[in-house]
């Protein structure tokens, strides 16, 4: 069974969030996504100062298998990305809600939170996928 | 591996596993009114026999015809045992090695032809090939849009004295894509007008394309341009032949970094002059911008026994994989060619590639030499070039080249439709092919042809 921490937010496409601060929340993607794509090889991270809308395709996961969007939940600006996956992409493997985050989002419609889905809503979702 | 024919029966037999009538019966989900009967056009099946003797006669119109000709595709001598070798029944039916257990023969040759081009470009990387030089400088501007993300203008600099075949291809293939290719004129000596480069300076640039030798046959200031480039933020495309780089710098050591992209046409590795094709393209660029190279790749790696063996690698970004979001719809490599110019360049080697270019070099000069002694020819750029010059001449171009070609002589590429401004020109090449008495017929044909006209 995949981990998903209770404390986190969720979308259907496989991201995480975090709320760090008000407006302002870490994107990664879940332990299932990570298991699903297998060993990533390259992590391609958003540029610091983009713009990004909710539900633009944000950053790109590739593994030996396939190369796949992350998308971003929320609207807002990129403030910081995650440097350490350009020479160590496997962190997200690792640690996929740690040391494997992408990038970090200032949020310009902090509403949009209550769309996402709760960890209880998520492991639905991976359940019925499963099944 | 050995081309294996299905049977009839074969062929019931995998329909009935399947549990389809018929192989028609595979496409009935395509409705009558999409499928087409006929194509207009296309003329009715001839027989072997009937294809033979048609080709046979267009065959005799080509005539034996001394060529001076190049503008692009080059005549150049090809070792016997390179398509002996080539049309072996194990390179012959080659295509795309997915199955490294079955192709490690093919893989293998994959591998060495990207060590080559690598070696040749003084680059870290190549791919397995591309369709063709113009469209490999298509890829090459497209890879440039994605790899430079910081530059949104997505403008690419291209100079007037590129290969206009390129270009228009390159504006064919972008078109839709949302660049802004801008053509650059070219100076008095024939090359990349640095005023003109000028005007571009402080502004978003995306990538800068230089061709060397350029169209007309010219060697550019490639440092200098490189450097400028580079200064302005800019990716730098190198379109080069690849002959001509084993005896002038790689692109890998152009200024003081080496330039980002190199494309160009490999004909002149070991393909024949086949009325136009095919041909292949080729790329290589550095390991920093390797995941944004369109193609394939092939790696070396380890089995699980420790031995090593090839596979193809880096196919995640592909269009089988990653659909409309692949790094190119070009899922392939012109197998077959690149076979022949891996073969050719190691029956050649290092120093025989460097004596090809070195005497087609010299041969041109000579052609030159001898081509403008004659009175109403003269040359029109000065300077450095590789095997290639343009010359004008004082009537026009294609009345001389007609009266050429009856005398037997194919004159070379007339420019005067693509560059107006230079007049009466016409593009000239001489490969190690011409030798000093090819050269003197062309000359004393020229002149009777002079003669006659004046």
């Amino acid at each position: 069974m995949s981990n998903i921490p209770a404390d986190l937010k969720y979308l259907s496409s496989h991201e995480w969030v975090r709320v760090d601060a008000a407006g302002e929340v870490t994107v990664g993607i879940s332990d299932h996504a990570q298991d699903a794509l297998g060993d990533l090889v390259f992590v391609e991270v958003p540029e610091v100062g983009s713009q990004l809308s909710k539900g633009a395709a944000a950053a790109v996961v590739e593994s030996v298998k396939a190369a796949s969007d992350v998308y971003s939940p929320l609207t807002g600006e990129v403030v910081a990305v995650n440097e350490a996956l350009t020479g160590s992409p496997e962190l997200v493997n690792t640690d996929p809600y740690g040391e494997g985050w992408l990038f970090k989002l200032k949020l310009a419609a902090p509403a949009e939170l209550d769309e996402l889905l709760a960890a209880a809503a998520y492991e639905q979702v991976v359940t019925d996928a499963a099944g | 591996m050995p081309f294996i024919p299905h049977t009839p029966d074969d062929i019931a037999q995998m329909l009935g596993a399947i549990g389809a009538d018929s192989i028609d019966a595979l496409f009935d989900e395509i409705p009558q009114a999409l499928r087409v009967a006929s194509l207009s056009g296309v003329p009715e099946a001839l027989t072997e026999m009937q294809v033979g003797r048609l080709m046979m006669a267009r065959a005799r119109k080509d005539g034996l015809a001394l060529n001076f000709l190049g503008a692009g595709a080059y005549e150049h001598h090809i070792p016997a045992a390179v398509w002996s070798i080539v049309t072996r029944g194990e390179y012959y039916s080659a295509y795309t090695p997915y199955q490294a257990e079955a192709s490690q023969g093919t893989l293998q040759l994959l591998y060495e032809y990207q060590t080559m081009m690598s070696s040749l470009t003084g680059m870290q990387v190549s791919n397995a090939s591309l369709y063709d030089g113009a469209s490999a400088v298509a890829e090459a501007c497209l890879m440039a849009v994605r790899a430079h993300r910081r530059s949104k203008s997505s403008r690419i600099l291209v100079p007037a004295s590129l290969n206009p075949t390129y270009l228009s291809v390159a504006r064919t293939i972008t078109s839709g894509q949302n660049l802004d290719l801008q053509v650059l004129p070219y100076d008095g000596t024939g090359c990349f007008d640095q005023a003109a480069l000028d005007a571009f300076k402080g502004q978003d640039i995306t990538a800068v394309v230089i061709q060397q030798p350029n169209f007309f046959g010219r060697l550019e200031d490639v440092d200098a341009l490189t450097d400028w480039a580079h200064s302005q933020g800019a990716l730098v495309i190198a379109v080069v032949n690849p002959l001509s780089l084993a005896i002038l710098k790689p692109p890998g050591q152009w200024g003081e970094k080496g330039v980002d992209i190199v494309v160009g046409e490999g004909q002149p590795l070991g393909v024949p002059l086949s009325s136009g094709g095919p041909y292949f393209g080729f790329m290589c660029t550095r390991m920093e911008l390797v995941r944004q190279m369109p193609g394939r790749i092939v790696g070396r790696t380890t089995d699980l026994d420790g031995k090593p063996g090839f596979t193809l690698t880096l196919q995640a970004r592909e269009q089988h994989i990653r659909r409309s979001k692949a790094t190119s719809n070009i899922c392939t490599n012109q197998g077959l060619l690149v076979t022949a110019a891996t073969i050719h360049m190691s029956i050649l080697g290092a120093d025989g590639l460097a004596a090809v270019a070195a005497t087609s070099q010299r041969q041109t000069s000579r052609l030159v030499a001898k081509l403008t002694a004659l009175s109403g020819v003269e040359l029109v750029f000065e300077g450095p070039r590789f095997h290639e010059a343009v010359l004008r001449l004082n009537r026009p171009v294609a009345g001389v080249l007609a009266a050429l070609a009856e005398a037997g002589v194919v004159g070379g590429q007339d420019l005067s439709a693509q560059y107006p401004e230079l007049g009466q020109a016409l593009l000239v090449c001489a490969t190690e092919m011409r030798t000093d008495e090819d050269i003197d017929a062309y000359a004393t044909a020229l002149a009777t042809v002079l003669e006659k006209q004046a």
